[in-house]
Parts: structure tokens; C-alpha cells; sequence
């Protein structure tokens, strides 16, 4: 069951699309907290002049900007959501001053900003003062509640009503929800307590067995009984990145419309920021791009041994020969041994099991994955294998591979010519 | 902090990069940290030498040990437990079953004076094994800052690079740091490091540079080239301690060292030889030329028709059914040039590996492979059942099939040409008797069984006069051209006084 499908009249749907992310607020989040924090330092600087003081507000800022780049609390501007804004405050208003039942689905990519629009809300909400004193608050998420039983569980914790329900045997999941709903009714039963229930991950509950929890929310939330708002928040499948080389916040922002990945890269320029270095300056932006954008399979491919590229080069050759079919270690050990005995002189021709240690340290990095599970009876020697690095990512790592012997080298790029 | 650069060689940039990520004791970090990067490339002892040198509060934990849910996060718990109490109290062992709870627990052991208002680090090792724990635990671990509303910061050590952890619907990105491989120079600096005080450290060095000569190109990993240096030491020393040459002379100690090095790339290197046979070799000074590892076939024996069954599965694996009448039938006429496909290299047998065989083809096949009769009694079918029990030949299919059982070889062409020369005891031996001054030696012309192939002797008694046996290779032969050859041996005695015992065939 999707929340989509359920009519009625309390159902509202608000989505926050990534375009939304526009570049004007990416640019001007990103340069007010570089240039906040310039101003801060070089206000401070004005007041006092003491070394000593000097680096106590350095830390002071350290510490302010850390907390809002990792801890995320919250800001007191909120960027290119304010209807989405206005939208959800409105709902939760009236769930919790006229007692209407109420669900909303929050949809966006992981970074745009849901939880931080629900924070906001309720911030602004629980300042109303009739508020504050009704309105109970249950914080589900779906990596912590991963089944119904634990979610009915930690609901009756965040209530307090767990000396209320104490020892009590309960039949179905919906008796025991509604038992919590009535027991927080006052003394007469037109009035009864909102309760806004907010489910982090909402796509995991959606996965539980019968999706018991979500049937009954939104039963709860149609029935009218106890007036209920039930806020879910969900990501949708976030499209592949491609990095392209410009200038970097400009770059930044076509690699990932993401507020997180730049609080990511202005955390690392941060870093760079001591006594010595007070201000940040570009070369510390360059350098924060630089270690953000690493090819991470070039890397491992970095550090093989000489005998483990040859092993990848014959793998290339191949799969460029048989047209990406499925290969094992002794065809494998056969190209190596054919380019060894013609034209190798710096790579010695090593046994059978040397080669197979080297084969598989390779399986062991997840640079080849056999193509089905192994089984006792078959020999390691003759079971199919599949290179995962394809053919471009192994000469860009070959270019960088350090002191790669020539004739490995010629090997790597001459390879029909072989035969 | 020169301390910590004497701890930590060759690393200073990603020491820098860390202490700077961790900031001051109660500021804020990255909520997650993912460091990758070869095995041995220092992530582990980085990671806590450096937690331990600033004092921080940490928790490690190796996911390999801890493999379920339950165990991983009692020990977290547990070890923060003790962290934030007192040396003298005792404090209670936690339990957690869900992750639900884990939350909960440690938003109240955090609470505890000593860890509030700083940065606790949660250090998870080998975290390629949380993808296989439960789906919510790794990108629970991710956003531990925020489930918790705690400062806490939890670092992935991993060999795999992070593309590979990420989940189909996305998570909490780490900040990613990359620990380099060594180059050729660090690794020279960090072995050249432990040292024996005993000798300098140039000598040390010209020992360390031979290694790398030896190993580079095989393996980078500091962890095996270490264990190699120190087990190979002694035998570098070994001239120097006799006194044959001085610590300088580099051409001849290299010359001592280098085979030793190879043969050991070939066992302990391997794993075929463990550390403690090899340090004993090298003390006994035998030669490495004899060593036998796990996986050497000598270790084997087969009995007389198991050997030749063994043989024949081969034959009958990698072989294509169709040669069969070619090779081994005795008239086998002309082969019809039918299409035959000139084989593409890929397709070869030894390639693809073993194919299997019906059990009549493997008969059919020993039956001409053995000289003598061999009948098909239970002996030979129990001889298979026992070859299948030792995994050198596997049981293809259901065990009930109807039309017979199928086979396959799964030895190599190795482990076969190393049991069909393996000369064993079996064959014809000669027993003689006669003076000890007149016994002839394998190699002497005098030797009367030269003619008849003969090899190995062997000294049964040895006094004034001595029993000895030698063997021949009556397969070449034929039993009855020896008998004939030995008859005229006998009645043309070169030798005085040589009497023949008897012959003696044994298996």
C-alpha cells in the first residue's frame, strides 16, 4: 500500500523536487557561511589582539561552524522550501489547534532538506503556547524500528504510557494502538491529545511484514477518534554523479545539487584553518575538491603488485579477445604465460601457486567477483571469473602506476598483435 | 608532535589530515569517516595510535570478531561502559539485541560525566563485513550523530572502496579518506626500522634492498615482507658469523641469500611450510631443495591400480571421447577427416577444465592402459569409491543415477606426471650375497644388470659379506626377456664368487 493511493480528505502530499536546489541559494549558502566566517574573525580581531584570545575565538568559530556543517541544527533560514514551508505548518496547525487528522508524505533526494523542514515546523509549532501544553510528539525511523513489535514498543516509550500499559496482553496490533490513543484522552472524551507521528525512512516501513504500523496509522488518521497527523519522509533513488573539472563551487554544484556534499567540502577547507592559517583561502577550496573527487578503484589499482597488473592486463586482453565472456584463473595464467616467455625481461616467470596468491589477493579487493557462488567440489583453478574494472579505468591506472616496467607497459597497450 | 612521528613512519599527511578532521576534544566532526586502503597500509594502527596518543575516548571494534548484530553492539556498549566509569566501580554487563535499544543505551551511557562534551569515536575495522550483517546497520552506524543527538563520530577502516558499500537506495555519505599505498622508498625506510642492534643498520639496509629485489615485484604487503625479513636474517648472517665474509663483502652474501629467498617464495611465502619448519631447516642447514610442502603430491601414496586409475580419469577428463578409439585401441584404422574444427586456443581442455565421464569409459580406458589382465573385481571398484574420498576424482550427478555413476578428475597434470615417474618400491628387486669388497656399484660397467636397465640398490646386510638388492625396470623389459638375460648373466659370471639369491617382485 502506498500513501499515493489512500484518498480522503486528510490526505496531503508535499514533495520537494531537487530542481528547487537552484543555484542562486547553493551559491549564496555556501559564500555566507565562507564570508560569515571571515566576518567573524575579522570583527574579533578588531576587539583584541592577545595571541592568546586569538586562538580562543578561532576555536569558538571552529566549534560554531563544525556544529552546523556536521551536527546540522538548525538555521534560521530556510532556502528555496517556503511553500513546502507554509504548506506543512498549515497541516500541522490544524491537526493540532482544530483537531483534524492529517497525513503528508515528504519526498526528495537524501540531502535536500526533509528533516530539516519537519524540525523547523515543529520549532515554530511548539511555540504556540496551547500547543506546547496538547500536542505529543512520536519520532519513528525505519533503521531503528525495523519491525512492527519494536515500533509499538518504542511508541509506548515516547508516550509514557508504559506503566499504563504494563503487563497487559493485547490480540492485534490495532487494539493495543488504540488502548495508547484512548489513554491519552483527559477527563472528557471530546477533547483527546493530538499526536503528530513523524517516520523517518518511511520507504523501510513500507517493507514490513503486512505494513501493520502504516495500516493502522492511517486507519487511525481516517477514523476521526484521536486526531492524528502522520508525517513521512522518504528519498527517492538519487541519479549517478559524473564529475567534471571547473571551477569549484560551480563544479560542485553540477556533480551534486546536494547541500550535504558542500557542507562536506567547506568542512575540509575548514580543517586546513589553524593559528597559523587563520583564513581560508582558495588554494584550501582546490585542495578540499581534490580529495572529494578521487577515483577510488584507481587507488586500490595504485598500490598492486607488478605481477597483479599483469594479471589485469591479461584479463583486458582477455576480455577484448572473447568479447567480455567469463574467464578462469588458468586461461588467465595462459596469457601471462605467453607474454612472460616471449617478450617479458623484467618479470620472472613465477610458479603456478605464486601466480594463484597474486589471483587471489585480487578476489580478495573485489577487483574480480566469480560469477556464481563456489562450490566444494569444483577447483579454484577452473571457475569462472568477471573483471569489474573496464577498460579505460585500467589504462588511466596504468598511467599512474609507479616505476611499471616498459615491456608491461607495451604488453598493457599492444594486445592483438600478439596472436 | 614528535612523538607521534616516531610511532608513525612514512604517514605524516594522513596524521595531519585526521588530527585536523577531529578538531578540539569537544567540537564537532564528520558524522561518519570512511578510510580506505590496502591491507598493511597502516589504517588500523594509524587510527589508534593516534586515538590513544591524544587521549580521546574510543571505542574499537573489529567486525570480523564481532559478526552478529547482538555481539557488535554489546561491545560497544560494554567498552563505553567502562570508559565512563570509575577505575573501582564495576560496572554492569550491558545487553542490546536490537538496534532500536542500541540507540537508546547509548544516549544513556553518554550522559556519564566523563564522556559528555567531547567527541566519542566509535572505530569499526574490517567493515566490509557490516554489508553482510543486517540491512540498517551500516546506515544506522552512518548517521549515529543524528539517531543519537550525541557528538559522536564513527570511523570505517575497509580494504574495499566505498562504491561498493553504498546502498541500492542511498544512505548518509561518509567523508572518504584514502591511506596510499607504500612506495618502494617507505618500505625500505619502515623495514630498515626494526633493525637488530647486533649489526648496523647499513648492513640491515643492503639485507632489506635484496629482499625487495627478490619480493617487489610479488607482493607489497608490509605485513608478509616483514615476517620475510625477520625469518630470513639468520641466513643472510650466516657468513658473517662463520667469518667467510666481512660485512661489506655485498656481492658474496648476495650470492648466499638469493636462492634461500627463492625457494622461499615457494613454501613459506605460500603458506606450504609453516614459519617454525622453515627457522629449523635453517638451522639444521639442509638443503631447501628437499622440502616438501602441503600441497607436494609426495605425500600421496597411492596404491599399484590406484595410480593407474587415476591416470585413466585424467585421460577420460581431458580428453574428448572421440580420440579414445585413436589412442588407445591397438588397430584403430584410418580417422575420417570429418569437420574438425581447427580447436580455438580457448576451448582447449586445459583450459576449461576436467569434463566427466561415464565409469565404463574409465574401465574401458585402464583396461588399456595396464599391461597385465585386470579384472573388474570389487578391488577396483572400491578403489574408485576410495580415490572419490579423497577428492581426487568427484562423483558427478546424484549418487542413484540410473545409468551408471559419472566422474570427473580434479587433479592437475602435475600432481599425475609427479605419481607416473614416482619410482616407489614397487617393481623387481635382484637379491645377491657376496664379499663387500666385490660389490659392484650402480655406475661400474661391471655392474651385469646394466644391461638390463637396472637403477636403484640398496644394502640389505652389510659385512663381510653383504646382501644387497637392486632393482630393475622389468616394464621396459618384460618379465621374460630378464629371466633370460639374467640366466645368461649367471652362467657368464664377470664377478668371483657372486652368488644369486633369488628375485623378488614387489609392489
Amino acid at each position: 500500500m502506498m500513501p499515493k493511493e489512500c484518498d480522503g480528505p486528510g490526505v496531503r502530499m508535499g514533495i520537494l523536487e531537487p530542481r528547487q536546489m537552484t543555484g542562486d541559494c547553493f551559491f549564496s549558502s555556501g559564500q555566507g557561511i565562507c564570508s560569515g566566517f571571515q566576518f567573524v574573525e575579522m570583527s574579533s580581531r578588531k576587539l583584541k589582539s592577545n595571541n592568546l584570545k586569538h586562538s580562543e575565538c578561532l576555536s569558538q568559530v571552529q566549534r560554531i561552524l563544525r556544529e552546523r556543517f556536521c551536527h546540522q541544527s538548525l538555521h534560521s533560514n530556510l532556502f528555496g522550501v517556503q511553500v513546502q514551508y507554509k504548506h506543512l505548518i498549515e497541516l500541522l496547525k490544524r491537526t493540532a489547534i482544530y483537531g483534524e487528522s492529517n497525513s503528508v508524505l515528504i519526498i526528495g533526494p537524501r540531502g535536500s532538506g526533509k528533516t530539516m523542514l519537519i524540525n523547523h515546523a515543529l520549532k515554530e509549532l511548539m511555540e504556540v503556547e496551547e500547543v506546547s501544553e496538547n500536542v505529543l510528539q512520536v519520532h519513528l525511523n525505519g533503521l531503528l524500528q525495523i519491525n512492527d513489535n519494536i515500533a509499538l514498543k518504542e511508541i509506548t516509550r515516547q508516550l509514557n504510557l508504559e506503566n499504563v500499559v504494563g503487563d497487559k496482553v493485547f490480540g492485534s496490533f490495532a487494539e493495543n494502538l488504540s488502548f495508547l490513543l484512548e489513554a491519552l484522552k483527559k477527563g472528557d472524551r471530546t477533547s483527546s491529545c493530538p499526536v503528530i507521528f513523524i517516520l523517518d525512512e518511511f520507504d523501510l516501513f513500507a517493507h514490513h511484514k503486512n505494513q501493520t504500523l502504516l495500516y493502522n496509522l492511517f486507519d487511525i488518521s481516517q477514523s476521526a477518534q484521536t486526531p492524528v497527523a502522520v508525517v513521512g519522509l522518504t528519498c527517492r533513488l538519487c541519479l549517478s554523479e559524473d564529475r567534471s573539472v571547473r571551477e569549484v563551487l560551480q563544479k560542485h554544484f553540477n556533480v551534486s545539487k546536494n547541500l550535504r556534499s558542500l557542507h562536506m567540502l567547506l568542512m575540509l577547507a575548514l580543517n586546513r584553518v589553524t593559528s597559523s592559517h587563520p583564513f581560508m583561502t582558495a588554494a584550501d577550496l582546490m585542495e578540499a575538491n581534490q580529495l572529494c573527487s578521487m577515483d577510488s578503484k584507481a587507488n586500490i589499482v595504485h598500490g598492486l603488485s607488478v605481477l597483479e597488473i599483469c594479471l589485469i592486463i591479461a584479463m583486458k586482453h582477455l576480455n577484448d579477445i572473447y568479447e567480455e565472456e567469463p574467464f578462469n584463473f588458468q586461461m588467465v595464467y595462459n596469457e601471462f604465460q605467453k607474454f612472460v616467455q616471449r617478450k617479458a625481461h623484467s618479470v620472472y616467470n613465477f610458479e603456478k601457486p605464486v601466480v594463484m596468491k597474486a589471483f587471489e589477493h585480487l578476489q580478495q579487493l573485489e577487483l574480480i567477483r566469480p560469477m556464481e557462488r563456489t562450490s566444494v567440489n569444483a577447483q579454484r583453478e577452473y571457475q569462472l571469473m568477471k573483471l569489474l574494472l573496464d577498460n579505460t579505468q585500467i589504462m588511466n591506472a596504468l598511467q599512474k602506476y609507479p616505476n611499471c616496467p616498459t615491456d608491461v607497459r607495451q604488453w598493457a597497450t599492444s594486445s592483438l598483435s600478439w596472436l | 608532535m614528535a612523538h607521534l612521528e616516531n610511532l608513525v613512519l612514512c604517514r605524516e599527511s594522513q596524521v595531519s589530515t585526521l588530527q585536523s578532521l577531529f578538531g578540539e576534544r569537544h567540537h564537532f566532526s564528520f558524522p561518519s569517516i570512511f578510510i580506505y586502503g590496502h591491507t598493511a597500509s597502516g589504517k588500523t594502527y594509524v587510527t589508534q595510535t593516534l586515538l590513544k596518543t591524544l587521549e580521546l575516548p574510543h571505542v574499537f571494534v573489529n567486525c570480523v570478531e564481532c559478526f552478529t548484530l547482538r555481539l557488535l553492539l554489546e561491545q560497544i556498549l560494554n567498552k563505553l561502559n567502562h570508559l565512563s566509569s570509575s577505575e573501582d566501580a564495576c560496572p554492569t554487563h550491558i545487553t542490546c539485541e536490537t538496534f532500536n535499544d542500541f540507540v537508546r543505551l547509548f544516549k544513556q551511557v553518554t550522559k556519564a560525566e566523563s564522556l559528555k562534551d567531547q567527541t566519542v569515536y566509535i572505530v569499526l575495522d574490517k567493515a566490509e563485513y557490516l554489508r553482510d550483517m543486517e540491512a540498517n546497520l551500516l546506515p544506522g552506524f552512518l548517521r549515529l550523530q543524528e539517531l543519537t543527538d550525541r557528538n559522536v563520530t564513527v570511523i570505517l577502516l575497509s580494504e574495499i572502496v566505498w562504491e561498493k558499500f553504498r546502498p541500492n537506495t542511498g544512505c548518509f555519505e561518509p567523508f572518504v579518506l584514502y591511506f596510499p599505498d607504500y612506495s618502494i622508498g617507505n618500505l625500505q625506510k619502515i623495514l630498515s626500522h626494526d633493525h637488530p642492534p647486533e649489526y648496523s643498520a647499513d648492513f640491515y639496509a643492503a639485507y632489506i634492498n635484496i629482499l625487495l629485489g627478490v619480493f617487489y615485484t610479488v607482493c607489497r604487503d608490509l605485513k608478509e615482507l616483514r615476517h620475510l625479513a625477520v625469518l630470513n636474517f639468520p641466513k643472510y648472517c650466516e657468513p658473517v658469523v662463520k667469518g667467510e665474509a666481512s660485512e661489506r663483502d655485498t656481492r658474496k652474501l648476495w650470492r648466499n641469500v638469493e636462492p634461500h629467498l627463492k625457494k622461499a617464495m615457494q613454501t613459506v611465502y605460500l603458506r606450504e611450510i609453516s614459519s617454525s619448519q622453515w627457522e629449523k631447516i635453517q638451522k639444521d642447514d639442509t638443503d631447501p631443495g628437499q622440502l616438501k610442502g602441503l600441497s607436494a603430491y609426495t605425500h600421496v601414496e597411492l596404491p599399484y591400480y590406484s595410480k593407474f586409475i587415476l591416470i585413466a580419469a585424467y585421460l577420460a577428463s581431458y580428453n574428448p571421447a572421440r580420440t579414445d578409439k585413436r589412442f588407445f585401441l591397438k588397430h584403430h584404422g584410418k580417422i575420417k577427416k570429418t569437420n574438425f574444427l581447427k580447436k580455438h586456443e580457448k576451448t582447449s581442455n586445459h583450459l576449461l577444465g576436467p569434463k566427466p565421464f561415464p565409469l565404463d569409459r574409465l574401465l574401458a580406458i585402464l583396461y588399456s592402459i595396464v599391461d597385465s589382465r585386470v579384472a573388474a573385481t570389487a578391488n577396483i571398484f572400491s578403489q574408485i569409491t576410495s580415490l572419490v574420498t579423497l577428492q581426487l576424482l568427484t562423483l558427478v550427478g546424484h549418487d542413484d543415477q540410473l545409468d551408471g555413476p559419472k566422474y570427473k578428475c580434479t587433479v592437475s597434470l602435475d600432481f599425475i606426471r609427479a605419481i607416473a615417474s614416482w619410482p616407489g618400491r614397487g617393481g623387481l628387486w635382484l637379491y645377491w650375497i657376496c664379499p663387500d669388497r666385490c660389490r659392484p656399484s650402480v655406475e661400474s660397467d661391471e655392474n651385469p644388470l646394466i644391461g638390463l636397465g637396472g637403477c636403484e640398490q640398496k644394502t640389505i646386510y652389510q659385512g663381510p659379506w653383504s646382501i644387497w638388492t637392486q632393482r630393475v625396470n622389468y616394464k621396459q623389459q618384460g618379465l621374460s626377456t630378464i629371466c633370460s638375460a639374467l640366466n645368461d648373466v649367471i652362467l657368464t659370471l664377470k664377478l668371483p664368487e657372486t652368488h644369486y639369491l633369488g628375485l623378488h617382485f614387489a609392489l
